[in-house]
């Protein structure tokens, strides 16, 4: 118990001291997290649009799909991003492996399902006649699909933090693709890993702290969106 | 202006801001010529060595970008063979040998050397003590099998150099390890790097097999106690080698010469011969200052 208690004491004296290192790998977990979710959802909200919006056969099924990955493992996406990004890879050339670029990569893959997933469902709790309303008020298709957007945008930002959410304290991603080299792919929870196998305690309360502070905002903001 | 919109220009801005810290350190993807992937095992990057050593290369040649990945020397071979290191640092001589006659390595330069050490409870439940290892891996077989909750080792399990000397360790002492010992209730895979596994046989309170170095880095956080720390099977020697640019595509040669050079140098040697010394009363290293390594 007092160890925790020490821990959780230096961890304090950390944050608020500004120690370089943990602004550092606050910084850099910051960006690659949020890089990754900007990436992923300019992709994946267009293409849960594209789902709901269009009718096809195996619909159901693609769905079932995109919610399976839901829960896909992410040292999976990490065994795979990896895969391609090693220099034997196809995308070996590119020189993505264990950098930053790389992790970003890994997380945008990561969260992909969930934000058209999400996306889908925010689309489908939009109240049909919205839709009938837009159609019968001689809305074009694309001005269609833009109200029925708007309707839904925060079901839709629910989703973009959803995602954020699972990057930010993913290891798997961050650990296999990001190798967790010292200044320059180190984040909050390769940190943690690194620094409680070494018995440093202190460093790994203070980071867990920040990275639940974060979750925190994270959780604040989505419910002040949710309220409305 | 409503909420989202806010909120996104909020998202945007950080995002900028980020790109333009990244951008600036050149350290997206940046060119590749400034950049020394180093693959090493777990026992130069725990003890906090690689970190001096890497500042004082860098200072030496400050244009070039050292990238330090840690895993056992297993993983350090496998990145070496794929073209994701340009040079390894490992111990692990049968496959770095094999390593180097298949072509992936240039040449494999030995740098400096410790002994790895048996360490377990301060007890001794089997008596080990005073054994040799291959007794003692014997003795620690035959009463874990008695007794597997008073006698138990943790093995790394992860291909590690360590991993692959404690398998021989088990072969040499007439035990079959495929057969009797990896099945064994008293036998545990940590499948970690060795502080993980020093932990995890401090709360198990079982015998294990570590570098001498990690295990002093790390003596402050176990109770265990090195037991045996002497022998022939015991040597623990660390090589260097440069993968073969004319096997492995992508290959910053020079640069893995500079520091492979850099390693064996005085001042380099130095280091490894120091280090340790004020922290933990003792190096943790034996440099070799261009002697050949002990066998």
């Amino acid at each position: 118990m007092n160890e925790i208690l020490e821990g959780i004491r230096q961890a304090v004296e950390l944050i608020v001291t500004l120690n370089p290192e943990i602004v550092e790998i606050t910084t850099r977990t910051l960006y690659i997290s949020l890089s990754a979710t900007l990436i992923a959802s300019l992709i994946s909200v267009p293409i849960g649009g594209l789902i709901h919006f269009r009718s096809f056969k195996g619909k159901r099924t693609l769905i079932n799909i995109i919610q399976t990955l839901f829960s896909i493992p992410t040292v999976l996406v990490g065994l795979l991003v990896f895969l391609l990004i090693s220099k034997q890879g196809i995308f070996g050339s590119y020189n993505l492996l264990f950098t930053p670029g790389g992790m970003i990569i890994g997380q945008t893959v990561l969260i992909m399902p969930i934000i058209i997933g999400f996306t889908i469902s925010a689309l489908s709790g939009v109240k049909k006649h919205i839709n009938d309303l837009a159609i019968s008020l001689g809305a074009s298709e694309f001005q269609t699909i833009y109200t029925i957007m708007r309707e839904a945008k925060y079901a839709l930002l629910a989703a973009i933090i959803l995602g954020f959410g699972r990057a930010i304290s993913e290891v798997g991603v961050a650990m296999l693709l990001g190798g967790n080299i010292r200044g320059f792919t180190r984040v909050i929870t390769t940190t943690i890993s690194l620094e409680t196998s070494k018995g440093n305690v202190a460093l790994s309360i203070a980071l867990g702290i920040i990275l639940l502070a974060i979750a925190l905002i994270i959780n604040l903001i989505l419910n002040r969106f949710q309220e409305k | 202006m409503d909420r989202v919109t806010i909120a996104g220009i909020i998202i945007i801005a950080v995002l900028v801001i980020g790109i333009g810290i990244y951008a600036y350190q050149g350290s997206i993807g940046g060119p590749q010529d400034k950049v020394l992937m180093v693959a090493t095992t777990t026992s130069l990057e725990d003890t906090g060595l690689l970190k001096d050593l890497e500042a004082a290369f860098e200072k030496k040649y400050p244009s070039v970008d050292l990238r330090i990945v840690s895993g056992g020397s297993g993983i350090a071979l496998e990145y070496g063979k794929k073209g994701d290191a340009d040079i390894i640092l490992v111990h692990d001589k049968t496959r770095e040998e094999q390593f180097v006659k298949d072509g992936y390595g240039t040449k494999r330069i030995p740098f400096a050397y410790n002994y790895f050490w048996i360490v377990g409870p301060k007890n001794d439940p089997a008596g080990i003590k005073g054994l040799n290892a291959t007794e003692a891996f014997k003795k620690i077989a035959d009463d874990g099998g008695k007794n597997p909750s008073q006698v138990k080792f943790v093995s790394r399990g992860d291909n590690s150099g360590t991993n692959s000397r404690e398998i021989k360790i088990w072969n040499q002492s007439g035990l079959n390890y495929n057969g009797t010992v990896k099945n064994a209730t008293w036998y545990i895979e940590s499948g970690k790097g060795m502080g993980d596994t020093l932990i995890i046989a401090n709360e198990k309170q079982s015998y294990t097999l570590s570098d001498s170095g990690t295990f002093l880095a790390f003596q402050g956080n176990v109770t265990l106690v090195p037991l045996i720390t002497q022998g022939k099977s015991l040597l623990n020697v660390y090589s260097t080698i440069p993968v073969n640019p004319e096997k492995v595509k992508g290959v910053n040669i020079d640069m893995a010469n500079k520091f492979a050079e850099f390693l064996v140098s005085k001042e380099g040697q130095d280091i490894i011969a120091n280090y340790g010394k004020q922290k933990y009363g003792q190096p943790l290293f034996t440099a070799l200052y261009g002697q050949p390594e002990p066998t």
